[in-house]
């Protein structure tokens, strides 16, 4: 078998060194943060110049991974499934457990690595400006850096309990970076309202994980010699229809609803409009660009997992469409009623995080990647560019309606960069929005959801014109408030607060000069973003035929039936394994040492695509039937065949959308006297659905007011009703009782005798009662006393349930 | 086996009695002393159990450090060491339900899962070396979070209670 | 000896501590009841050891044991950092946390 294997075997993949050590580059910014945080302060530019630095260096090394990447997919035929470059070192081993870290390297890993590396130097740089002066400048730059590890740990992650690590990093920076004015409570606020939602999802990350661990284990250790975290494990593991549904299904749901929390999907996506309370650099690195894309990443990570567990093309509809979709509608919605730029964008980018979702539920699992890729940098811009438009126009309000409009003329630059992004966010044909947006709807339609494909299409006229609208409104008209010049100290804004920072005084005096254009540290990544913006969409430009399908061909994983080295053996010797079980023992050693040499992949993992014998498992496809020798790493997906009056459909919604907004914005913001103006306070319906919208559909009030206090409120009041009317009943009515007895046994039977015991006891069940009187005090007794109750329950019911 | 038995009842009733009196004196020097009994108790339980190193441990940790710790607690916030009421929530009634329907519980499953299945007799005390090679070597790892664990324990003793 | 009398003399002190966790009122109190539950704890694990023959019982019972001289540490702090500033160690007068 395994000379049959090297004789037929395609020739080895290329690789090279930075696919090697693509681990490096997690570590370059974690070594920077520990240097800035402990050594910043003293240095020339306060520890900027470390993050940069690192931050550059971890592109170097991203892109000289990707171009090797790139290398060893042309270097590799048609059908031979390109081996992730994996290498794995024990970590800690507790307790005969071991858990392994290292690095899973391929398409997709890469993609995102580049991209995070990329926005957060840009994103650096812009800061050096941005936050000038500020009061936690050093700190600022850690926890950027500090986040940049945790992101690009969580990408290269070979194994779950390495990508948790990332992932929980992320969300800690998360929290520092938006509360990093906390001195504002509201700031602080939305710092903990991020970091308790996105945890509520993380307990599924915990569970899904464990439940996959443990039904995916023995499997894996059988097969690939890998530990049941490990993702290449995983996702082989969830092809083979080895799994039992109800574990899979668990797993998936679990791992989704983290994915819900950290990605802002509906229902949990409240925290994200408020986590641009942070400063706006944070919003555009990690709330926009790069961490809220961490559960889209995931998903699209453990795509097979998801793809058994949701069952994906195996029905019409699954949570992951479902969610998807909702997502895109109700976030697009919200963003007509906001009057903070920056909020608009938060929507828009719950929005587009839904476009990806939705993607991935309904198996176009490349153009929700694509859609990560270039989304990224126009979002990013966006973001830069409101920016820089409250950084130097708009005296740090973020207030579209109060101190903005009519900006094009004194920022010519942030105009235009904001311009390219609109349209790209929009999906206008050049732009890279199309060829990624245009692409998921196109896919969803084309794998049979066409429910999905018309809800994709609504949101891509509602984004068309809620980004004209906000583009209006900042741009165009007459200026305002602090854009004319007005200076006003109490805008209630909260990012306004930090210009009262002392260090910030002298560098603010500007602003009174009026609205101006920002220096070259804000424009300059503004236009590399731009740029990017406009030309990212031509890796994958579907429409311009098949050569310019780049992306696809190298990131989207073949769906190759593999022949891995101990799952042939054990295949090949299946029928006489009762003889002969030594054989299997042998290869399944010999292949996890190959792999913690840090050797590509053992030679026996190449495909037999060619080889007559194995040639109807190369067509046998993976995902929609098992696989009865080899394994699969991905599931076979399809893709629509671009149509350009598909095409020129959706672009032709978003520019009528683009024109009915416009030509609204211009009746309602600049002639204030049109129909619209007022609409809202006149017809009821219309008020009530604005008020409906302006309360962010009650979530809010449902999350903090309904289940919080329903929870909370009814259970202090019960017990308080338990205590009024049946304890003290209880008790009084003992009392009662007893000296109704005693005064009965007193007249009736014996004076002296029981006397003195009955007015004793008359005396204790007086006594009880007024003990027991206080018993809604609420304190952490009561709460202690419920707890280990309801736990004595919980053990009742296991018992009962178990025997 | 018989004396075995024998110090094992002993020992227990001395231990749920002093137990009991730990959580119900009015006196928290008193409760304390009680503490010291019921700790002195687990140690020797310890020692039925073979686990000689861990009852010595027990002994110099418990009742040497821990003990002395609570008493100087005890002194630092009180200016009297005498008798006092109120050592009592108002609701501690709630007490007794949560936790006889706990014991209820754990007995019910204790008795169904291990009935009257008897420990090994032939066992020898567990050396001090072979938990060393276990604690620095399978558990190496949990022993050095321990150890943090530890020094994160002193730091934020000493930032909580020093004067400033 | 039987393996339940050592795990039914654990349950007992386990319940007899969060009796008294829910029951006393003084911070000081409380922390020992924390101390009869962890107690009845380390019994299981040594009493789980002897019965399975392996050390790793052990190896948490002194684990245990070290916490909790850490979580004494800590809470006798934290209860004097209370007293200071409020005069009083009695918990139910601590109602920040009131949800």
């Amino acid at each position: 078998m395994f000379a049959e294997a090297s004789t037929v075997a395609h020739e080895a993949l290329s690789s090279g060194w930075f696919l090697e050590h693509a681990f490096i580059i997690p570590i370059i910014p974690a070594v920077a943060f520990a240097l800035i945080i402990f050594f910043g302060k003293k240095l020339p530019m306060k520890g900027s110049e470390l993050g940069i630095l690192s931050m550059l260096a971890s592109l170097v090394f991203a892109v000289g991974a990707a171009l090797q990447w790139i290398n060893r997919v042309n270097g590799a035929t048609e059908e031979q499934f390109i081996n992730p470059v994996i290498r794995s070192w024990t970590w800690w081993n507790s307790g005969g457990f071991e858990f392994g870290i290292g690095q899973h390297i391929d398409g997709l890993s890469l993609t995102i690595l580049v991209v995070v590396a990329f926005i957060s130097s840009l994103v650096q740089i812009y800061s050096l400006e941005y936050l000038r002066g500020d009061r936690r400048y050093t700190h600022f730059f850690a926890s950027l850096t500090l986040f940049s590890a945790g992101m690009l740990n969580m990408v290269v992650a070979e194994n779950m309990i390495q990508l948790i690590l990332g992932w929980e990093i992320m969300g800690l920076c998360s929290f520092m970076l938006i509360g990093h004015w906390w001195e504002e409570g509201a700031n602080s606020r939305a710092a903990l309202k991020a970091f308790f939602t996105t945890r509520t999802g993380d307990i599924g990350l915990l569970v899904g994980t464990s439940v996959l661990f443990f039904s995916a284990n023995s499997w894996t250790q059988e097969h690939l010699g890998v530990s049941g975290f490990s993702i290449r494990g995983l996702s082989a593991w969830a092809l083979t229809g080895d799994p039992s549904h109800a574990a899979i299904t668990v797993g998936a749901v679990a791992l989704f609803i983290a994915c819900i929390g950290k990605s802002g999907q509906f229902p949990l996506h409240t925290w994200l409009p408020d986590a641009m309370a942070g400063p706006t650099p944070v919003s555009s690195l990690l709330h926009s660009s790069t961490m809220v894309v961490a559960g889209v990443f995931l998903v699209a990570r453990l795509y097979p997992v998801f793809f058994e567990g949701m069952n994906i093309f195996g029905s019409g509809v699954n949570l992951i469409t479902v969610i998807g979709g909702i997502t895109i509608v109700v976030a697009a919605a919200l963003a007509f009623v906001q009057t903070d730029i920056k909020k608009v964008l938060a929507y828009s980018t719950v929005s587009q995080l839904g476009y990806m979702m939705m993607g991935l539920g309904a198996g176009a699992w490349m153009p929700a990647v694509f859609h990560i890729f270039t989304h990224a940098f126009f979002k990013a811009c966006l973001f830069l560019a409101a920016g820089s438009i409250s950084h130097s126009a708009s005296h740090h309000s973020f207030e579209m309606k109060k101190d903005m409009g009519g900006l094009r003329k004194f920022m010519p630059i942030t105009f235009t960069t904001w311009i390219i992004s609109t349209l790209a966010l929009c999906g206008v044909f050049p732009f890279a929005g199309f060829f990624s947006k245009d692409e998921i709807i196109d896919n969803v339609g084309h794998n049979g959801y066409t429910v999905f494909m018309v809800v994709g299409l609504v949101g891509a006229f509602l984004t068309a014109a809620y980004m004209t609208r906000a583009t209006y409104l900042t741009f165009f008209g007459e200026p305002r408030g602090a854009s004319a010049g007005e200076s006003h100290d109490d805008h209630g804004d909260a990012h306004a607060t930090h210009d009262t920072h002392d260090a910030h005084d002298s560098h603010d005096a500007h602003a009174s000069h009026g609205p101006h254009e920002s220096n070259l540290l804000i424009t300059v990544p503004l236009m590399i973003l731009a740029t990017l913006a406009l030309g990212a969409g031509l890796f994958n430009a579907t429409p311009f035929g098949e050569s310019w399908e780049r992306m696809t061909k190298w990131v989207e994983p073949r769906s190759v039936v593999v022949e891995d080295m101990a799952h042939a053996s054990v295949g090949e010797t299946r029928g006489v394994r009762t003889e002969d079980t030594v054989a299997p023992e042998l290869m399944m050693s010999a292949a996890p040492a190959a792999t913690a040499a840090g050797e590509e992949a053992p030679v026996g993992e190449e495909p037999h695509a060619a080889e007559g014998e194995h040639g109807a498992h190369a067509e046998s496809v993976c995902g929609t039937s098992t696989p009865t020798t080899g394994i699969c790493y991905a599931p076979q997906l399809h893709h629509a065949p671009f149509k350009w009056a598909k095409g020129a459909m959706s672009v032709l919604i978003v520019l009528v959308g683009m024109l009915i907004s416009w030509l609204i914005s211009v009746q309602m913001y600049t002639k204030k006297s049109g129909f619209f103006v007022g609409l809202t306070s006149r017809n009821k319906l219309l008020a009530l659905g604005y008020g409906f919208l302006v309360n962010k559909y009650y979530l809010d009030h449902l999350y903090e007011k309904v289940i919080v206090h329903g929870i909370a409120h009814p259970i202090a009041k019960a017990a308080y009703w338990v205590n009024q009317n049946i304890l003290d009943g209880i008790v009084n009515g003992a009392g009662l009782v007893t000296r109704r007895v005693a005064g009965w046994v007193y007249r009736n039977v014996d004076q002296r005798v029981v006397d003195g015991a009955v007015n004793g006891s008359g005396a204790v069940a007086r006594g009880t009662g007024n003990a027991l009187r206080p018993v809604q005090s609420g304190k952490v007794s009561q709460y202690g006393a419920l707890l280990f109750a309801a736990a004595a329950v919980a053990g009742l019911v296991l018992i009962i349930v178990n025997t | 086996m018989v004396a075995q038995n024998i110090a094992f009842g002993i020992i227990a009733a001395i231990m749920v009695v002093g137990a009991l009196r730990v959580v119900t004196v009015n006196n928290v020097v008193h409760a304390a002393l009680w503490l010291v009994l019921v700790l002195a108790g687990a140690a020797a339980q310890y020692i039925l159990l073979t686990a000689e190193f861990v009852a010595v441990t027990q002994v110099l940790v418990y009742i040497g450090a821990v003990m002395v710790l609570f008493l100087f607690g005890t002194m630092l916030t009180r200016a009297q060491l005498g008798k006092e009421k109120l050592l009592n929530n108002p609701t501690w009634y709630l007490g007794i339900p949560a936790s006889l329907l706990l014991l209820g519980v754990m007995i019910m499953a204790l008795t169904s899962s291990f009935g009257d299945e008897k420990l090994p007799t032939d066992s020898e005390l567990v050396s001090t070396q072979a938990i060393s090679d276990q604690i620095f070597g399978p558990y190496l790892l949990p022993f050095w979070a321990l150890s943090f664990v530890l020094l994160v324990a002193v730091i934020g003793a000493i930032v909580l209670a020093r004067k400033d | 000896m039987l393996v339940n009398q050592f795990l039914i003399l654990a349950a007992v002190l386990f319940c007899i501590g969060v009796y008294g966790v829910i029951a006393r009122r003084n911070a000081v109190m409380v922390l020992m009841s924390i101390e009869l539950i962890l107690n009845s704890v380390n019994i299981n694990f040594l009493a789980f050891a002897l019965r399975n023959g392996s050390i790793d019982g052990h190896v948490f019972a002194l684990y245990i044991i070290a916490v909790a001289a850490a979580e004494v540490g800590v809470g006798l702090a934290l209860v004097l950092l209370v007293y200071r500033n409020r005069k009083s160690i009695a918990l139910d007068e601590l109602s920040e946390m009131k949800g």
